[in-house]
């Protein structure tokens, strides 16, 4: 960005308010002057929202949710980097298995629904692997793109140094692919949180997508429904804002800035 | 003026011992098809201790011929020998420099010049790179990371990685061809300081006709295309060179005049 277009320190807090602010006013006259029955207002959701807070149901909803993002995810980090590393190092075995994962990657992990639910049952588990397929592909596919896109003089300058292979792999290439990595970690974490929605509208008694399905099935509690989508969207805001702090960090800055 | 202003010598001085030596080396790449010949017929030894420089234009195939030697890749044709042994694969007895670009930027400047000494204990680790750090002059900037150096400070850093292996041979591919002149000039001084109190064998690739007759013992001038060696020049001026002298200035233009440049602009 150039320093015209830099805002200023106050501003870079008072036009995300103000533009909250319009969002709100806009949606809370939307529903006055349709005269809707069915769509709830600001001001029904934020009561909806604190009588769930008074009954401790909406705590539990989000940690539920958050646990099973966690675990998925975790688990498709720690399968997804190695194999990333281990294709992309070796393009001998990323053209094998390379049309397999260009045929899985596409599939949505909603299609697998059924799938996970004859695997794992309806629980937990299901809903866990829902998000550990959502999380996978992404993190694979730019693990072996980013690995094998390192460029040759790292791969020279460490190999002169008379590593192994693996000791190659692990202090120049990892390394060097790192911060593009992380950016696939964070599209990653993204859709991790997508996916856990969908997943416990199906598999699950409880979390922020099961709230959802289930204000609507039993008494079409609209304003719990938006009030959930609402909480979904912050949470997401929030973890992003988590992982790019992460991005700050002085092993991969390098990889952010253009100036260097 | 001397009859003969060049002297002409495929052969190091002959109190050196042969530390390198290649063999009819000659190298082919081949593209979509159709091969290209990129050396041809390389002979060349250096001698133990003795800094060399391989001037050419771009697209000679000096960088070519010193990854060859360094183990990057085989020639085509014939064989590299260093020590007596033919070469492989790169070896961490002889370091390979390149521009700036070849320093890690995810490690600080300690974690690249102890890049190279993970064998070593950590106390013995630290004190190796707080003494290339002082070679280098690198005081204060430990902790730092590449993006906030300058690319002066960047090529010490990578010299100083080089060095803290205690190799003995250096390879220089262009090491300050990105340098601004002034650090350039810097630079070269001090990596004459540190040839002349360590002694390593240097081979060193530029383009630049001052530079190599600033540096090198020997000058080996290639021509392009496919690249041979031209004409080999020992440069007989004691270190530290005058470089307004009148001898600097005759081999200087020797070489000029041999890669077909005029001396007026």
């Amino acid at each position: 960005m150039t320093s015209q277009g830099q805002p200023g320190n106050w501003e870079r807090y008072v036009w995300p308010i103000l533009a909250t602010a319009a969002f709100l006013a806009f949606w809370y006259f939307a529903v006055a002057w349709s005269g809707t029955k069915i769509f709830p207002s600001p001001r029904e959701v934020e009561r909806g929202l604190a009588e769930l807070l008074r009954e401790g149901v909406l705590y539990r909803d989000i940690v539920d949710s958050l646990r099973r993002v966690a675990m998925g995810y975790v688990a498709a980090v720690f399968l997804g980097i190695p194999l990333g590393l281990l294709f992309g190092w070796y393009p001998a075995v990323n053209q094998v298995v390379n049309p397999v994962i260009q045929i899985l990657r596409p599939i949505s992990p909603i299609a697998w629904i059924p799938i996970a639910i004859i695997f794992f049952g309806v629980g937990d588990h299901a809903a866990i692997f829902l998000v550990f397929l959502g999380a996978f592909f992404p993190i694979l596919v730019t693990c072996v793109d980013s690995v094998a896109g390192v460029p040759l003089i790292y791969r020279r300058a460490g190999s002169n140094f008379g590593f192994t292979p693996p000791q190659l792999l692990a202090r120049v290439v990892f390394p060097a692919a790192l911060p593009q990595i992380l950016v696939g970690l964070r599209i990653a974490l993204g859709i991790a949180w997508l996916v856990v929605v969908a997943g416990e509208m199906i598999a699950v008694n409880s979390g922020l997508g099961y709230l959802i399905i289930d204000s609507r099935n039993s008494g079409k509690r609209y304003d719990l429904v938006v009030g959930a989508m609402l909480l979904i969207g912050v949470i997401g805001l929030i973890l992003d804002l988590l992982f790019r702090r992460i991005e700050t960090m002085k092993p991969v800055r390098w990889g952010f800035r253009n100036d260097s | 003026m001397s009859a003969n202003p060049i002297i002409e010598t495929n052969a190091p001085a002959s109190r050196l011992q042969t530390k390198l030596r290649t063999e009819n080396v000659s190298m082919v790449f081949t593209r979509d098809g159709e091969s290209m010949s990129v050396l041809e017929n390389i002979n060349l030894e250096v001698g133990d201790g003795e800094f060399v420089c391989l001037l050419g234009p771009s697209g000679c195939g000096k960088s070519t011929l010193l990854s060859a030697i360094a183990g990057f890749f085989k020639p085509t044709v014939g064989e590299i020998r260093i020590d007596g042994e033919a070469v492989r694969n790169p070896d961490p007895r002889r370091i390979f420099v390149f521009q700036e670009r070849g320093v890690f930027p995810w490690l600080t400047v300690e974690g690249n010049i102890g890049f190279g000494l993970a064998r070593l204990s950590r106390s013995e680790r630290m004190q190796r790179v707080s003494h290339y750090i002082k070679m280098v002059g690198l005081e204060g900037f430990e902790k730092s990371y590449p993006h906030e150096l300058s690319g002066g400070m960047k090529q010490r850093v990578e010299v100083a990685r080089a060095l803290a292996v205690n190799p003995d041979v250096l390879f220089l591919d262009e090491p300050f061809g990105a340098l601004d002149s002034i650090t350039r000039m810097v630079m070269r001084g001090e990596l004459l300081r540190i040839w002349l109190a360590e002694r390593k064998t240097i081979l060193f690739v530029t383009h630049d006709i001052d530079e190599a007759v600033q540096l090198a013992d020997r000058v080996v001038v290639m021509s392009a295309r496919p690249g041979r060696i031209q004409q080999v020049v020992h440069i007989d001026i004691p270190h530290p060179r005058d470089i307004s002298s009148p001898r600097y200035l005759e081999l200087r233009d020797g070489i000029l005049s041999q890669i077909g440049l005029a001396h007026n602009l």
